[in-house]
């Protein structure tokens, strides 16, 4: 028995420790971080002040961060209108193709991001693939200003994202039974009403993961903008890093990143509230 | 008639989407044998580029440092994470709650924040950006993942076993190390080389916490493309995408013969 007692408490020490140490604790700092004063020397000192928020919310930052919002919201919108139809045409696909359609999606989905990010820097450059194609078809002379364009950073996180949506959507609406919408349709619903009575409630949970999935890292991907976007692109991501890693003003970076952990939080209520409640497992 | 335009328009639809998802892909591997180092146009073929990357060693290093860190962080999530699915599973404690909050956490948290967060901590230690930051930020970020694969595993299986082992005299060790963990087997590769993938791509957390004295691939890779495009990028995205590829299928053929 109490060598039984003893694996109990060396697996749990081990547990504690580790998330104590590399989760519970980092997330405590850099809350702690955040409301401390710059200091030359030791990078942070104390008095405590929330001057940090102040600035960040004023000043120069407000612009950015709405900004970056609209970046990720514009994103988030149109994978979600290209995704969301292509999900239900996977669903809707043949036994036979419906495996290779959803490989050939999952492929790109473990490529590092960071090459794909880089291909599109190729695709989009002066002398890429787009501007060739287009000057060889004859539809323009000279090539299209397309790198460092708000145009690219969103060609770039829409190509980097879309699958983050497709998933979730396909896994959600493989779950719809068919028979509704054949129901529906035979009860004389137009295609509209089908698809506004049957098919869009049904799939709200898997549209709200898609959307998590691709809002978030479309304000935090960093090297996305860093590739593709202009001078001009700043998005909350690379003004964090900038501050942290370029500035070194740690207390401003640390609150920017509070104010998107309250951001992620404020996301996840819905996710919450559109999940189905867990039956609680007895323990 | 109305049924077959329908049909062509979600083919043609389908053709577009999977054409914007390889075309920039097929472009990188198209290009990095091309002779040419600065146009697009084709200059004939030539494996140039590939014979530079075995000659630059700063590159060979990165690659090596990845693959090591990599296997290194994965081994120690799934050990560290088969303790903490089993903990969370069958025992009671204080905290318990807690726990679940910080693997659901680690989850949702931005990369970023936690890049931060981590190298705040490791200042404060101090632990020395280089191999041992990236290794404790690598095994925690993989952490969750393995978890969570693991506990719904174990949820699986049959109580009846693990009560039988206890009535037969099997301690908690034993119970854990003869009956749970060969049980567990393949979701425990299945765990591993999901960490594997996570660590070896992963550009956000690592850009906070590595240091120069232990450089790995990705941030090269970035650090390349921050300069300028150069062939050799197109050459080792080639190699990497090889090797996924293989990974992919390998993981689906086997997957498909169970």
């Amino acid at each position: 028995m109490r060598a039984s007692q003893r694996f109990k408490f060396i697996s749990l020490s081990i547990t504690w420790a580790w998330f104590g140490i590399f989760v519970l604790a980092p997330i405590v700092l850099i809350g702690i971080t955040s409301i401390l004063t710059q200091n030359e020397i030791s990078i942070v000192s104390t008095p405590l002040t929330i001057q940090s928020f102040y600035d960040t919310l004023t000043g120069g930052y407000a612009p950015i961060f709405l900004y970056s919002l609209l970046i990720a919201a514009t994103t988030t919108l149109l994978c979600l209108l290209i995704g969301y139809p292509f999900a239900f045409i996977i669903t809707r696909a043949s036994n036979r193709f419906r495996p290779l359609m959803l490989m050939l999606l999952m492929i790109p989905f473990w490529v590092s991001s960071l090459i794909r990010a880089y291909a599109m820097v190729i695709m989009l450059k002066a002398q890429g693939l787009i501007n060739i194609a287009l000057i060889y078809l004859g539809i323009i002379y000279k090539p299209l200003h397309l790198l460092y364009t708000d145009f690219a950073v969103m060609s770039g996180l829409l190509y980097n994202l879309l699958p983050f949506m497709v998933l979730p959507l396909y896994a959600n609406l493989a779950k719809l039974d068919h028979t509704l919408i054949e129901a529906a349709q035979d009860l004389g619903a137009t295609r509209w009403q089908t698809f506004k009575g049957v098919i869009l409630p049904h799939s709200i949970p898997g549209i709200i993961s898609g959307v998590i999935l691709v809002f978030l890292p479309a304000m935090t991907l960093f090297y996305i903008p860093e590739f593709l976007g202009g001078a001009k692109t700043l998005l909350i991501g690379n003004l964090i890093q900038h501050e942290f890693l370029v500035i070194g003003n740690w207390p401003k970076g640390a609150a920017a990143s509070v104010i998107l952990m309250l951001i992620t939080l404020l996301l996840l209520i819905p996710y919450w509230k559109s999940q189905p409640k867990p039956t609680r497992a007895k323990s | 008639m109305i049924k077959i335009n329908e049909k062509i328009i979600t083919n043609c639809f389908s053709f577009l989407i999977y054409a914007f998802l390889y075309i920039p892909i097929l472009v990188v591997v198209v290009y990095s044998f091309n002779k040419s180092q600065f146009s697009m146009i084709w200059e004939g073929f030539s494996l140039k580029w590939y014979r530079e990357l075995i000659n630059d060693h700063e590159i060979l290093t990165a690659t090596w440092h990845s693959l090591l860190l990599g296997f290194l962080a994965s081994t120690s999530a799934v050990l560290l994470g088969s303790l903490a699915a089993v903990c969370i599973k069958r025992y009671k404690f204080q905290g318990r709650k807690l726990l679940h909050g910080l693997v659901f956490t680690l989850v949702v948290i931005p990369d970023l924040v936690m890049g931060i967060a981590l190298l705040i901590l490791f200042h404060f230690l101090p632990v020395p950006l280089g191999f041992w930051s990236l290794f404790f930020a690598h095994t925690t970020f993989c952490l969750p993942f393995v978890i969570v694969t693991l506990h719904a595993r174990l949820g699986q299986l049959d109580k009846h076993l693990f009560e039988s082992a206890k009535d037969l005299g099997a301690s908690e060790f034993v119970l854990f190390r003869q009956i749970i963990l060969p049980l567990l087997g393949p979701a425990l590769i299945s765990s591993w080389l999901l960490s594997f993938t996570l660590s070896i791509d992963d550009v956000i957390i690592s850009y906070f916490v590595a240091g120069p004295s232990f450089e790995i691939l990705p941030l090269k890779i970035y650090a390349m493309v921050r300069t300028g495009v150069t062939p050799e990028v197109n050459a080792i995205s080639t190699i990497i995408l090889g090797f996924t590829l293989l990974f992919v299928v390998g993981a689906t053929l086997i997957r498909r013969k169970k």
